[in-house]
């Protein structure tokens, strides 16, 4: 195999695992409680924002940037819990779509207007420019957001299969009269749901910050790539979202290379088609 | 006959409504508009609405509309309008090829599917030479004919579109108290008691987004006879898509005014703060508008006109 071809795939691993990361969140909202966040991707857009505004107000880098975008985004998710949509979710699926897409215009134009329409980029040497490693080529800043991705990822999967508060989280999404019954409480593990899930969209979008333009609508572009991820994966699957986010990463280098970037998308969203075709569960869903 | 008194009204109002606000140009634009985003809910309103499906990819028939009429004038010479019925044909036949696969899904997968198609339609166009690519195409500059629809002031097409919306209304009304409205309300309550009871649901659902998708397409071929232009965004992009479920579901989705009541409030808000706030304010407009529709949801779940039936539901007849 050409170094070439080694070097495509490698990279789309690594953009693969951030796909994951910034799609973890998403999956664990909807698999725990039927929730479709339509202002996922703004989530995104605003862990980049606190990350760029952590460079120009304190000129601090990725690691100062990565948990106060967390914490930043994890109190935005709690907050559009306890205020919306602890409200909607037991109505009718539309007004679920309606209620976080409003939210979502509200983050985006909110962004639009406090920070303008200008696209902000982070300085490329924040994180140690590039470096040649096996004759491979690696920039330092998707390096570091791949491994993070994977790492948190895996945190979290390991977090919700094999903690206590895992299962109590696990509990409440089966059936949250008899998880109350049994003494825990469905809304303090559905904010917390939401909170983890803000923190680790945070980080996500804290990470892409550092190679990817910042802008108010980026989220859109974003949360599409969320939402085929996590159908794709599985819905409520963290494992299944990060199965999906590594073969779409490795499928988008792929056909970027062999066909043309333009044509990226199109083989994703094809793919995407057919996995729901032949699994519509995704690929790890629960039937 | 009291059945027939509102809309009449309705009818009545919006007929005499150019009238009324005959010295400002900009309200009669505003008339056709909102007019233009009922039809295009309300299309919606067939298969994401009565039957429950909520497709958030309508703006893939939307710009099939849209782009046949133009391409008909680009390619062929023809007036724009010509290009609808072909539009409609077009998305009928693409309605059944998407359908069929992604009906199958249920919920949320449903709409994740719609939406994963709606892209893909868009990505394709902005990559086909044929379509304009990413520039997108425009209609005739100079009108030739008076076929062509090109008008000074909005009026002739706010009674186009008028005219379009009523029949629309009509028919969805016809559907609604037959036998296909029952069977798609049993299936948006519960698909598995509607197939036991012998519905073929996996038939009427596709119906029903045939229908929905048909009508979709007219919205995007009128859209493009009054704005003259497409690009792949305004015809093919998500916030197309997502602005019919919005406008529905914000009315009252799967209600016959429904749609209507959506776009009478969303509309005027977008355009008129645009307007009243220029550029600068555009940002805090959508601000505005974005918690509009929050403070809706979070109270009024089941859409405004939730607040009417509630009220029918105490009275006793």
């Amino acid at each position: 195999m050409s170094l070439i071809l080694v070097q495509v795939i490698v990279s789309g691993l690594l953009l693969g695992a951030v796909y994951a990361l910034f799609s973890s969140g998403l999956t664990l909202i909807w698999g725990m409680m039927n929730v479709v966040n339509f202002a996922h991707g703004d989530f995104v857009m605003l862990g980049m924002y606190s990350a760029v505004m952590v460079w120009t107000a304190l000129g601090g880098g990725p690691f100062a940037a990565v948990p106060v975008a967390a914490m930043l985004i994890a109190t935005l998710g709690v907050l559009s819990y306890f205020m919306l949509v602890r409200h909607i979710m037991k109505g009718p699926m539309l007004a679920q779509i309606l209620g976080t897409f409003g939210l979502a215009l509200f983050l985006r134009y909110a962004a639009f207007w406090y920070f303008g329409a200008n696209f902000k980029t982070l300085p490329d040497t924040l994180v140690g420019g590039s470096f040649v490693f096996m004759g491979l080529r690696f920039e330092g800043s998707r390096v570091l957001a791949g491994a993070m991705g994977l790492g948190i990822t895996l945190l979290l999967h390991f977090i919700l299969t094999r903690t206590a508060i895992g299962s109590r989280m696990l509990a409440v999404s089966e059936d949250a009269t008899a998880a109350q019954l049994m003494g825990i409480r469905p809304q303090r593990m559905q904010a917390l749901a939401w909170g983890m899930a803000g923190a680790a969209t945070g980080i996500a979008g804290a990470l892409i910050a550092n190679f990817f333009y910042t802008s108010p609508t980026v989220g859109e572009t974003l949360a599409i790539l969320a939402f085929v991820t996590v159908s794709f994966g599985g819905f409520g699957s963290v494992l299944g979202a990060l199965v999906a986010g590594l073969i779409i990463g490795v499928v988008e280098s792929l056909s970027a290379y062999l066909i043309g970037p333009v044509y990226k998308d199109v083989i994703v969203y094809i793919l995407f088609v057919l996995v729901l075709w032949f699994r519509p569960q995704g690929l790890m869903g629960k039937t | 006959m009291n059945r027939f008194l509102i809309p009449g009204a309705l009818l009545a109002l919006a007929l005499v409504y150019p009238l009324l606000v005959q010295s400002l140009p900009v309200y009669e634009r505003l008339g056709a508009l909102v007019l233009l985003g009922a039809i295009g809910a309300s299309a919606w309103n067939i298969v994401g609405g009565y039957a429950g499906q909520v497709s958030v990819g309508h703006a893939v028939f939307f710009g099939f509309g849209a782009y046949s009429s133009v391409v008909v004038y680009t390619h062929l010479g023809w007036p724009p309008i010509a290009g609808a019925p072909l539009g409609m044909a077009l998305s009928v036949l693409l309605a059944a090829v998407i359908g069929v696969p992604t009906l199958r899904l249920s919920g949320h997968y449903f709409s994740m599917a719609t939406i994963a198609v709606g892209e893909l339609v868009r990505v394709l166009s902005s990559t086909s030479e044929f379509l304009g690519g990413a520039q997108g195409l425009g209609g005739p500059a100079i009108p030739r004919t008076v076929f062509d629809l090109s008008f000074l002031s909005a009026m002739p097409f706010y009674y186009i579109f008028l005219v379009v919306l009523s029949l629309l209304l009509l028919l969805t009304w016809i559907i609604e108290r037959g036998r296909m409205g029952f069977y798609l309300r049993a299936i948006k309550d519960s698909e598995r008691a509607a197939r036991s009871l012998g519905v073929s649901a996996g038939r009427y659902k596709l119906y029903a987004y045939m229908l929905s998708g048909a009508f979709a397409a007219l919205a995007g071929s009128l859209y493009l006879c009054m704005f003259g232009f497409v690009d792949p965004d305004s015809g093919f992009g998500i916030l197309i898509s997502v602005k019919m479920v919005v406008m529905a579901a914000l009315g009252g989705a799967g209600q016959l005014f429904g749609p209507l009541v959506g776009a009478l409030i969303l509309v005027p808000l977008e355009e008129l703060s645009n307007s009243l706030l220029g550029g600068q304010g555009a940002g805090l407009t959508f601000v505005v508008y974005g918690a509009i529709i929050v403070i809706i949801a979070r109270f009024l779940p089941s859409g405004l006109l939730s607040l009417l039936n509630r009220r029918k539901v105490n009275r006793v007849d």
